[in-house]
């Protein structure tokens, strides 16, 4: 892997980019002496939009690598074990039930949602005998599906489909300040995760051993599901779903350093972070000047790695 | 000292370990053979807590294991089970330092480096250490493990079926290794072989096991012999001198 330097500066570079790419031209020399408009495009704008991908990335990328390991299953994570559905589900609860939810609430709505689902998931992968690795996640993927749907179902039902909309599909063009803030919950979380990284990674060496060294599984299990599904709800109420990116990262990091949690908890919020950015000033591009979701870009990446990982599962998983 | 207080495990109402009350000598190696399903895992996972019991109860240092702190218990204690293969992608070096855990909680001390370097070299996998475990030959992933509980470092050491997989030599290496720990640092430590001339020129004491009840119990020169082997096993098994020691024969 690449100095911690380096990273910084890779980051850095694509972010500077990221800043200046839009319909609305503003060039780096600009920034000496933005006008009045451009000034807010750049603050409310384009710098938050920054901010929430770089956040939102990092941290999905880390609950990917938190499930992976405490489920001990390398095809899960917030999208294909269907977390991100619950969350929406519980978002669409909280804006039915309490209109004027205030955000937090939201977070916490999708919070609570998707670690009954979470939960929900584990009993039902823990009752299919014989379960093999790549099962687990068409489980995920399947009631995940369908809790989508039910979700999508009610926002039409109580009319608050265009509320909807930018959860349906995540959506970094949203991004203003002030209405994303939510998602640096997600920073002190990712520090946890580094805090107690050789927990998940004894957890993934199954109940025995974890036993063996002292240490209760299931308490393991649970913090790391809490984890899980607050960084997803806070990523789903602050930018929308973005899909694919816990799955992706991890995995590939896996294959070149192995899985201690601490070793590459880093890469792997860095790559998650870099990953989204790319796709985002890709999204930008490629039909500029209009804008292809995130979300649909990285389904689309996503699906690709999620085969090759399949195919070569045998291998890595 | 590691004892039971009659010990009992069933499945369903089926009993697979019954009454067993034994207390095991201290800073010996004690071998607990039987046939296959005759409850030696059973036993190894009760006293080491990874199963409860379902009466009775075992002790370590006269506590009883469900008292213990668990990481506590495991400063003391180390098990090696059966199956304890993970699939996990770890390097062996970081292997054998999270044996280290119940000592370090998770931030190595210079001492826990000097652990971690000395089981590497005990047990000669040096050389395998920036290997993932998951691309290791079977034998070389049971050395890892092994040197994980050696590094581990606590006063009583439990293998079920260590030899699983080694060839010879290594299997030498590891007895030799074992009897050393007990000989010259005091471990008391419990295994699990079914080689049973590995027992004869290793163990200082022997359990046998048979359909979950301890059948017999004592020295390994008591135990060594060929009408308890032969019931043991139900098989004939004959018992030569060779160099003062016995070797069974029972390969036809
Ligand atoms: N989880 C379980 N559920 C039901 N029965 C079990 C379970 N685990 C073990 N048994 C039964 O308990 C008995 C003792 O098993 P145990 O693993 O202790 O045998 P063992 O002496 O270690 O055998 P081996 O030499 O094959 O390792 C066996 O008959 C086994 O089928
Ligand atoms: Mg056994």
């Amino acid at each position: 892997m690449l100095a911690p330097f380096l990273q910084i500066l890779i980051l850095a570079a694509c972010s500077f980019c990221s800043l200046f790419v839009g319909v609305a031209d503003i060039s780096p020399l600009d920034l000496f002496s933005l006008s009045g408009e451009q000034s807010g495009i750049f603050f409310v704008g384009r710098l938050p939009r920054l901010c929430s991908i770089l956040v939102a990335g990092s941290s999905l990328a880390v609950a990917g690598l938190i499930m992976q390991r405490i489920m001990q299953n390398k095809f899960v994570s917030p999208t294909t074990a269907g977390t991100m559905q619950w969350c929406k589900l519980g978002v669409v609860i909280a804006v039915v039930c309490l209109p004027g939810a205030s955000p937090i609430l939201r977070v916490g709505a999708a919070c609570a949602v998707s670690l009954l689902g979470t939960f929900l998931f584990l009993a039902i992968v823990n009752k299919v005998r014989g379960q093999s690795a790549v099962l687990v996640p068409l489980i995920g993927i399947m009631l995940g599906s369908v809790v989508d749907a039910g979700a999508t179902f009610f926002a039409y039902k109580f009319d608050i489909i265009q509320n909807m909309a930018s959860w349906l599909q995540g959506n970094f063009s949203l991004v203003i300040a002030g209405k994303y803030e939510l998602l640096y919950l997600s920073v002190p979380l990712m520090f946890l995760a580094y805090f107690y990284a050789d927990y998940f990674t004894i957890a993934g060496m199954g109940k025995g051993t974890a036993l063996s060294l002292g240490l209760n599984h299931a308490a393991i299990v649970n913090a790391g599901l809490l984890i899980v599904a607050l960084v997803s709800s806070a990523s789903v109420v602050g930018v929308g779903n973005i899909p694919f990116v816990g799955l992706i990262v991890p995995n590939v990091l896996a294959i070149f350093k192995g899985d201690g949690v601490k070793n590459i908890l880093w890469d792997c919020a860095w790559l998650g972070a870099l990953l989204v950015l790319i796709c985002d000033i890709a999204g930008r591009l490629i039909i500029f000047p209009y804008e292809i979701p995130i979300g649909v870009i990285l389904s689309v990446a996503g699906a690709a790695v999620f085969l090759v990982l399949i195919r070569s599962g045998r291998r890595y998983a | 000292m590691i004892s039971t207080e009659s010990l009992s495990k069933k499945y369903g109402d089926k009993f697979v370990l019954r009454e067993v009350s034994a207390s095991l000598p201290e800073n010996k190696i004690t071998a607990f053979i039987g046939c296959n399903g005759a409850g030696k895992s059973t036993m190894l996972n009760i006293i080491s807590r990874l199963i409860p019991a379902s009466e009775g109860c075992a002790f370590v240092d006269g506590k009883k294991v469900s008292e213990w702190d668990s990481r506590k218990l495991a400063q003391n204690l180390a098990i090696l089970g059966q199956n304890s293969h993970n699939s996990a992608r770890i390097s062996v070096e970081d292997l054998v330092a999270f044996g280290r855990f119940p000592h370090s909680g998770g931030s190595l001390a210079e001492r826990d480096f000097e652990m971690v370097e000395r089981a590497l070299k005990m047990t000669g996998i040096e050389d395998l250490r920036g290997r993932f475990i998951d691309e290791l030959s079977g034998g070389q992933r049971q050395m890892a493990h092994i040197a994980m509980s050696i590094a581990q470092d606590t006063k009583y050491i439990l293998l079920d079926e260590p030899l699983n997989n080694l060839d010879m030599s290594r299997s030498v290496k590891i007895m030799k290794l074992l009897r050393k720990l007990a000989r010259e640092e005091s471990k008391t430590i419990l295994i699990v072989i079914h080689d049973i001339n590995f027992v004869s020129f290793y163990a200082d004491y022997i359990v046998a096991l048979k359909d979950g009840r301890v059948k017999y119990e004592g020295s390994s020169e008591a135990v060594m012999k060929s009408e308890i082997l032969s019931d043991i096993y139900g098989m004939r098994i004959e018992i030569e001198e060779y160099k003062g020691k016995k070797i069974c024969v029972y390969y036809q």
